[in-house]
């Protein structure tokens, strides 16, 4: 099993919205701040590392015929189980994110991970792979949503106590005097930024590769000159 | 992962027909198996939660120690202009002197749902938004969240304003619309109006007798 490259594919080099570009349905609708992101991350993590599981450990008696099926059915209901234990437990938080939560189910992510990932390894491979794409997923949902709401509502991380508890009330911040621009709370705001991050990303990953070329590439070119 | 422990008549079975169905109906089984358990653990804390919900808004719309009754359990249901209405009886010493109910309009983008409260003789008491979809920024200072506006309501009724006068300040009436926002404000004056209309006409069915 390896760790680290399931760690490193799925926060970024496979990232699930900033290489994949998956998921770009909640990753637009809920990125208005920081704590919705973050929340709506969560709880897609927690949906993906339990469906990869179970999806690992039955992996051998779902035949491939009717794989696709199953694995609907399995998501669905770790969904509405999720949507259900939310609307329980963090009332307030659900009632923001209520209708994304149920959207869960159609997040191609997920699906994806069980075809892609969990249907040919191990339970415990599976679940860190579950994970760590939750986490990228997240990582990319939160960092969006920060910026959006940095520059549209000027505040970062409104209501994180809703989700974290009272204790986290210090992550919330506000510019003073600044009452935002609105466009970056709207739809095109959303775009804008994810626009922006893919370029940045793209930037780096460029400058990486060109990077790593040029150091070894001297010693190795030489014998074939 | 490897199938080289696995039986090779389990392989073949696997590839039949009828297995299909059996896999699929023993993983729904399952699957709704666990989702009654699940709605069987949550049943009571959400309807618990939907209840402190409601008892902090109704506690926003009505002044504090106007009714000493649980308006949660003294309900009447009528039917108002857009099918059955809720209306919540706000008693004082046993006598109804109040009643709180929803009413919905037409917004800018979809249905804006209000909770207001009414006293005996008909005027406001306090309205607060349950609902809405309007556009964040310019919509949403119906909110309290955003804007005191909603609390402009307190105090009026179908005579005061005149019915002329029910509408926003663009329209000739006497509510401000905010910049940017007509729709919305407009509809949340409508929906307040369309309120008080029901009340009116059903006045003796929900305080029981002629004040």
């Amino acid at each position: 099993m390896n760790i680290g490259g399931i760690v490193r594919d799925g926060l970024w080099e496979n990232n699930v919205v900033f290489s994949q570009m998956l998921a770009l349905c909640p990753t637009m609708a809920v990125t208005t701040t920081g704590t919705n992101a973050l929340a709506m991350g969560l709880a897609t993590t927690a949906v993906l590392v339990v469906s990869n599981a179970l999806v690992s450990m039955i992996r051998n008696v779902v035949s491939s015929q009717v794989r696709i099926p199953v694995f609907v059915v399995l998501i669905a209901t770790l969904v509405t189980i999720v949507d259900m234990a939310m609307n329980a437990w963090a009332h307030e938080l659900h009632k923001i994110l209520g209708l994304f939560i149920a959207l869960i189910v159609v997040n191609c992510a997920i699906l994806g991970r069980a075809e892609a990932f969990a249907s040919k390894n191990g339970v415990a491979a599976s679940a860190l792979d579950g994970l760590a794409t939750g986490l990228g997923f997240t990582l990319a949902l939160t960092v969006i949503g920060l910026i959006r709401e940095l520059l549209g509502s000027g505040t970062l991380f409104a209501q994180a106590s809703l989700l974290l508890g009272p204790g986290f009330a210090f992550l919330e911040m506000r510019v003073p005097e600044y009452d935002g621009a609105l466009l970056m709370i709207l739809p095109p705001g959303g775009f804008a930024v994810l626009g922006l991050l893919l370029a940045a990303r793209r930037l780096f990953e460029t400058r990486r590769e060109t990077r790593r070329q040029a150091v070894p590439q001297v010693p190795a070119s030489a014998p074939a000159a | 992962m490897s199938g080289t422990e696995r039986a090779p008549a389990f392989d073949a079975l696997r590839e039949t027909l009828p297995y299909q169905p059996v896999l699929l109906g023993a993983i729904a089984l399952l699957a709704g198996t666990a989702l009654a358990w699940a709605f069987d653990a949550t049943k009571v804390p959400i309807a618990a939660a939907e209840e402190k919900d409601m008892r902090l808004t109704l506690a926003q719309v009505l002044p504090r120690g106007f009714a000493d009754n649980d308006l949660l359990r003294d309900v009447v249901e009528l039917d108002g202009p857009k099918g059955k209405v809720t209306v919540h009886l706000a008693k004082h010493a046993g006598m109804p002197v109040g009643a709180v109910f929803k009413t919905a309009e037409r917004g800018y983008a979809g249905d804006v749902t209000v909770l207001m409260a009414v006293d005996a003789r008909g005027t406001v008491l306090g309205v607060r938004v349950l609902k809405h979809t309007e556009t964040p920024g310019l919509g949403d200072k119906i909110e309290t969240a955003k804007s005191r506006w909603i609390d402009g309501f307190a105090g009026k009724s179908l005579a005061d304003p005149a019915p002329a006068k029910w509408g926003v300040n663009k329209d000739g009436g006497v509510f401000d619309a905010f910049a940017g926002a007509t729709i919305t404000p407009r509809a949340v004056v409508k929906a307040v109006k369309g309120g008080l209309d029901f009340f009116a006409a059903h006045r003796s069915d929900i305080l029981g007798d002629k004040p």
